[in-house]
């Protein structure tokens, strides 16, 4: 159990320096999630233009694995369709829980920082709670 | 019939390697150097509750109160002989005033269901504390919502020591039910629960009390603190899972109603009617959990052998040494009473979370838990979303302590990077 493999510098610049942090106050729609194993919390607030989202925003409180997930994912997300928001939903799931054979990390960018986490069973709820929080989003869309 | 023979002798030394050794998850190679301080979450197993279960299965199985053939005899008297066990152990006046459940949970769920929304009416006053678990919180939220009583709520103060001074105001006529925690889960708070069960009696008030914590630690004299309920969990106290105890006055058991309807807990069945068993098999419908009750039996009489008061003492002393020991660390908060603190202590490392820190100090070898809790009212008093808790039983050293507190200086070093 390598703890540098979880907490790398790039999940750690995201904790510090969380990017679309706020709320967008003309959004398609609010949402949010927490996790009631240990309290955290992701608000999240998504506007598309025509297909495609156009700006993601979180708030919450969790720790560093929660946010600094949230905080790349709002990166990711940007300028995707909602099919294509599901395939990264569904790829980064898979990495996370170590379930998902044949990934192709390519498409996942940044977030394979996050990969450590399937070795901390415990902790891959904090890494998907701000991603099944999109997910229930897409979902109302 | 002497069914759960013990294969130790009559007392067990204080001897920390000792208790350690009657442990095997301690002797398990892959727990190598494990310290575990999570013991309020749930305790380890000694060898002999192991055994006793293992025995049971393998030479006594059967079903009890229902064959008429010598195993099944067995099994029954095995069953009854560790419901007089438990009886023993929390002094209740009688055998019938024991019932077996799942836990601590199912117990005041049964109280909830079973007395107070049969006979709490609008008007009436269910008192509880902001200290509670959820276990000792939502069933009275849906109690209230059902019956049209209201839920009151006592505070704490600053220390985490409920605020009695509210007691006199809370409590009147209409108050027809107080629960509350003895020791908290989340705090380590340590409530005077002999004297609020007299004041609530002056009002006729009954009084159910969460002994999840408290039952494992202390001696808990069901007829000496007058207690109507006491609810509490065998895992915690060395036994298995899937077994707890709802400890009732035989009056209020009587007027209490069964929960769970079918096979064995009833006394007459015609078509449209039926009557019910006798305490308190009116309670147990079904198969029950008779490995369970053996292995709790078992944990019992393991805990007498070795002297709950020679367990109180030791948590006392670790719980003392770990409040000086943590108190020195840099940046370390601790939550709950610093004097009179029961053997969890939650705490908060700087602006680490919780969670973050768990990992972390699991990295070394120390488990703790991390989280809410089961305590949401508590985090929301405190401010926090989580806290980090460690607690202590009566395997547990000053060396476990000694290596939290290690443990604790490496992550301050690991973490100071974050901010």
């Amino acid at each position: 159990m390598d703890l540098n493999e979880l907490y790398q510098e790039i999940i750690l610049e995201h904790f510090k320096y969380p990017k679309n942090r706020g709320t967008i106050e003309d959004a398609d729609l609010h949402l949010e999630g927490r996790n009631p194993f240990c309290g955290d919390e992701i608000k999240l607030s998504v506007k598309f233009k025509g297909p495609t989202l156009d700006r993601v925003e979180f708030e919450g409180t969790g720790c560093a694995i929660s946010q600094a997930s949230a905080s790349m994912m709002t990166e990711q997300l940007k300028g995707k369709t909602i099919a294509e928001i599901r395939e990264l939903i569904d790829d980064f799931a898979g990495m996370v829980t170590g379930n998902k054979a044949g990934l192709n990390s390519d498409r996942l960018g940044d977030l394979v920082a996050l990969k450590g986490v399937c070795d901390f069973p415990t902790r891959v709820k904090c890494a998907l709670l701000a991603w099944r929080v999109v997910e229930q989003a897409i979902a109302k869309m | 019939m002497e069914y759960i023979a013990s294969k130790t002798k009559d007392t067990i030394s204080f001897d920390a390697a000792m208790i350690r050794s009657f442990f095997p998850i301690f002797q398990h190679e892959e727990n190598n150097g494990l310290v575990y301080l999570d013991s309020a979450a749930t305790s380890q197993k000694p060898q002999q509750v192991i055994d006793a279960m293992t025995r049971y299965y393998q030479e006594h199985n059967a079903n009890a109160h229902r064959g008429a053939y010598r195993l099944a005899e067995k099994a029954t008297a095995a069953y009854e002989q560790a419901r007089a066990r438990v009886a023993r152990f929390i002094n209740s006046r009688t055998v019938e005033e024991v019932v077996f459940v799942r836990n601590a949970t199912e117990a005041i769920n049964f109280v909830a269901a079973g007395w107070a929304q049969k006979f709490l009416r609008a008007g009436d006053e269910i008192l509880i504390t902001e200290m509670e678990h959820h276990s000792n919180l939502v069933p009275w939220q849906m109690t209230a919502q059902r019956t049209g009583a209201k839920l009151r709520f006592i505070e704490f103060d600053e220390q985490g020591k409920l605020c009695l001074n509210q007691l006199d105001q809370l409590l009147s006529y209409k108050t027809k039910l107080l629960a509350i925690t003895h020791i908290s889960n989340a705090l380590g708070t340590i409530n005077p629960i002999k004297q609020i069960i007299q004041a609530a009696h002056q009002y006729g008030t009954k009084v159910l009390v969460d002994g999840a914590q408290s039952v494992p630690h202390t001696k808990v004299n069901v007829a000496n603190l007058d207690v109507d309920f006491l609810a509490f969990s065998g895992h915690k106290m060395l036994g298995p899972m899937g077994i707890g105890v709802l400890y009732g006055k035989a009056e209020l058991l009587q007027e209490m109603d069964p929960i769970h309807f079918g096979g064995e807990m009833i006394s007459d069945v015609d078509y449209y009617r039926s009557t019910w068993n006798d305490l308190p098999w009116k309670f147990e419908a079904g198969t029950q959990n008779i490995a369970g009750a053996i292995g709790l039996s078992e944990a019992i009489d393991f805990l007498e052998k070795v002297g709950m008061e020679h367990i109180e003492d030791n948590d006392h002393q670790l719980t003392q040494y770990a409040l000086e020991q943590l108190r020195a660390v840099g940046g370390l908060k601790i939550y709950g009473p610093m004097d009179d603190h029961g053997s969890a202590i939650s705490f908060s490392l700087d602006a680490v979370h919780p969670h973050d820190l768990a990992t972390f100090l699991d990295s070394k070898n120390v488990a703790i838990r991390s989280g809410h809790h089961c305590a949401r009212l508590v985090m929301k008093r405190l401010q926090v979303p989580a806290t980090a808790r460690a607690s202590f039983y009566l395997y547990n050293t000053k060396e476990d302590i000694d290596a939290l507190v290690r443990a604790l200086e490496e992550a301050k070093d690991y973490f100071a990077k974050w901010t």
